[in-house]
């Protein structure tokens, strides 16, 4: 588990950190998101040992880590870079054997990586001659071929076409599901929520949320409620402590207020029986997007 | 649903410090060693160097021996003929040794004197040129009187120029040519961004080592080719004697080389590492570039003075050349190479210790150029 522990930040009077603490934890795909400026680059920054911290710590499995701890990371950092004139593969294999491994094991590395990313065949071009998206599944490509221990990516998903995305999606889930800690941020939350399994959201400069997509759903959407009837659902707005706040013939979605919510809930339920079939009802899905601009405000 | 931890121990031990420095500097040299410019610009230079020496040697073998005539059965021919160093052709007559002077033949024709209007005691020969008096020749047929040098020079001091030149350029084509390569080396991994993914994997001070001693080791590798055509060009046209006396200074001025380019190099990356774009370099590394440039030009306008080589030889930046030179002049004591080195090695030791520490502070500041002493303070 990396564990990320009261960290604070400041560049020349402007605090970027301000107490930042969440947990990545092992075989978790962890989605870090927040606006532009909100402190994502600074933290993995930080966890990475690029950038020190003001004050507070990082840590894998309750240990401080050491420059060899974070050898063992894959890092993308946001300022995607390789060098323009060396061969894709060449520079894979490069970057392998500098954390350690031997020539033949960092090629075979390169060579299924590469092949995994659909980028097997440019793996003798430069990399200047790759087009953009080519060019990121090779940066990703560079941060994997060690078999890191822990991966901190920053806006992996950026400039892929759709079908890139599911591509690496799922090299990075296979990456979760060894035991891995992932850490990856995104603007584009659609996929977050697709792919993510915990949830931090910044803003400012400190953790505004954090925990599993559902813990955040449930708390953020709890009191809204959607209900599809076979028949018209006019008579809920007679229904005491219920608050309509869409309709649409048979479809409605509702809020209820006060101590007794659930009872009221029970009490909707219960009486949409009596007046036909239901077709569904649940809590209100709240989207990451959402949630986000919630937790956010 | 929490899957375990993969084993604690780490699937590949970190690499030590000297590997990732290898590793690095073998980057360095494969993608210096790729580039068609530098390949051809190291052969041009060989071969300058190559033929420079020998067509020297040819040249100044060719002209050794003037060509006079003599006029057969003259009272001088046989006299002449005995003179080393002219190479005589025998004409039939004073007509016939003149003719040969007129269609350049020879350079000179050598009459008896009596044929003129000798004067008593005066010179047996009477020597006709075509249009200026052959100072070869008449030196040849001179009796010279003797002469003591209070203060002997060893060297020729058109000799003593071209070693100068010698000296000085090479010294100053390898700083530049590598020293450019490195400060664009580090400026293409900060442009990049590159700098970010090797500096969570490696040290500064190990990036940093690797592309000083790459580059190092590229330039000690083109200066000792130098060093060995020169060595064999002169061989090859027999100048066994200049080789003699300038094989120490060669031998000296590659091992001052070996530390003055490390203290070169370490102020290029640190430099370098100020800026963010390929196009400031010029600029932020011009301080350095004068470091280099200064003892190019010192000592092709000073070689004969032995006060500016005095301090340029125990001078960190001009040493590599003004040492070498006076070894070759005979004007240094054995002791003072030594102090000279020891002067050297000191100061390039402080630089790398400077040049890693603004170098780290400076790598991942990108965008505006960073101020000096903020670099330094970190």
């Amino acid at each position: 588990m990396l564990e990320v522990a009261n960290v604070s930040r400041s560049f020349g009077g402007r605090r970027a950190l301000d107490d930042v603490s969440f947990t990545v934890g092992d075989g978790r795909m962890t989605g870090f998101v927040g606006g532009n400026g909100a402190g994502k680059t600074t933290t993995m920054r930080i966890i990475l040992g690029v950038l020190s911290s003001d004050a507070g710590s990082v840590s894998l499995d309750g240990r401080a880590l050491t420059p060899a701890d974070r050898a063992l990371f894959g890092y993308m950092p946001e300022e995607r870079g390789l060098y323009p004139k060396m061969k894709v593969a060449e520079q894979i294999v490069y970057l392998g054997r500098l954390h350690g491994m031997s020539r033949a094991a960092a090629t075979t590395n390169t060579e299924r990586l590469l092949d995994s990313l659909e980028l097997g065949e440019r793996a003798g071009d430069t990399v200047e001659s790759l087009s953009l998206g080519n060019q990121q599944r090779a940066q990703i490509a560079a941060a994997l071929v060690h078999e890191p221990e822990v991966l901190v990516l920053d806006e992996p998903f950026s400039g892929l076409d759709p079908i890139a995305v599911e591509t690496v999606q799922g090299v990075l889930v296979e990456y979760a599901a060894r035991g891995v800690p992932v850490l990856f941020s995104s603007h584009q939350l659609d996929i977050v929520e697709r792919i993510c399994d915990d949830l931090v959201v910044i803003a400012g400069g400190s953790v505004r949320a954090s925990g599993s997509k559902e813990e955040l759903q449930s708390r953020h959407g709890g009191s809204r409620y959607e209900i599809e009837l076979s028949d018209d659902a006019g008579w809920l707005r007679d229904v005491d402590g219920v608050t309509v706040v869409d309709f649409d013939g048979g479809y409605a979605l509702f809020e209820v207020q006060g101590g007794q919510a659930d009872a009221v809930v029970q009490r909707v339920l219960a009486e949409a029986l009596q007046h036909g079939a239901v077709r569904r009802f649940a809590p209100e899905h709240l989207s990451l997007t959402q949630i986000f601009k919630e937790v956010i405000r | 649903m929490t899957a375990t931890r993969p084993a604690a121990a780490p699937r590949f031990p970190a690499p030590r410090f000297s590997q990732s420095v290898w590793l690095v500097a073998q980057r360095e040299m494969s993608m210096k060693l790729r580039s068609k410019a530098f390949l051809i610009s190291t052969g041009i230079l060989m071969l300058a160097v190559l033929a420079s020496v020998v067509i020297g040697g040819l040249v100044g073998g060719m002209s050794s021996a003037p060509k006079v005539s003599v006029v057969e059965g003259s009272s001088v021919a046989s006299t002449v003929q005995a003179i080393q160093g002219l190479d005589v052709r025998v004409a039939p007559s004073t007509d016939a040794a003149e003719a040969l002077v007129r269609d350049g033949t020879v350079d000179a024709a050598v009459l008896g004197a009596d044929t003129g209007a000798g004067a008593s005691g005066a010179s047996p020969f009477t020597v006709v040129a075509l249009d200026s008096a052959p100072t070869a020749v008449v030196q040849a047929l001179s009796v010279a009187p003797t002469v003591q040098l209070l203060e002997p020079s060893d060297q020729n001091p058109l000799i003593v120029y071209f070693v100068a030149l010698a000296f000085g350029l090479v010294f100053f084509m390898s700083a530049i040519t590598f020293g450019t390569t490195i400060a664009q080396s580090v400026v293409e991994e900060k442009q990049t961004r590159v700098v970010e993914i090797l500096l969570s994997t490696i040290s500064a001070r190990a990036l940093l080592a690797g592309k000083v001693l790459g580059n190092s080791l590229l330039a000690f590798g083109q200066i000792a080719a130098i060093a060995i055509l020169a060595g064999i060009g002169l061989l090859i046209s027999g100048q066994t004697a200049l080789l003699g006396s300038l094989g120490p200074s060669i031998i000296w001025f590659v091992v001052f080389f070996v530390f003055g380019f490390v203290l070169l190099a370490s102020l290029f990356a640190a430099t370098a590492a100020l800026v963010s774009r390929q196009e400031d370099i010029g600029s932020v590394t011009s301080p350095v570039m004068m470091l280099v440039m200064i003892p190019y030009f010192l000592v092709i306008f000073f070689n004969d003075n032995a006060l500016v080589l005095g301090i340029m030889s125990y001078v960190p930046f001009s040493a590599p050349v003004g040492m070498p030179m006076r070894l070759f002049l005979g004007t240094a004591e054995w002791w003072e190479p030594l102090i000279s080195l020891v002067v050297l090695v000191v100061v390039t030791a402080g630089v790398i210790v400077l040049g890693s520490r603004i170098y780290a502070n400076s790598l991942l500041r990108t965008g505006a150029r960073v101020k000096l002493r903020d670099a330094l303070r970190g």
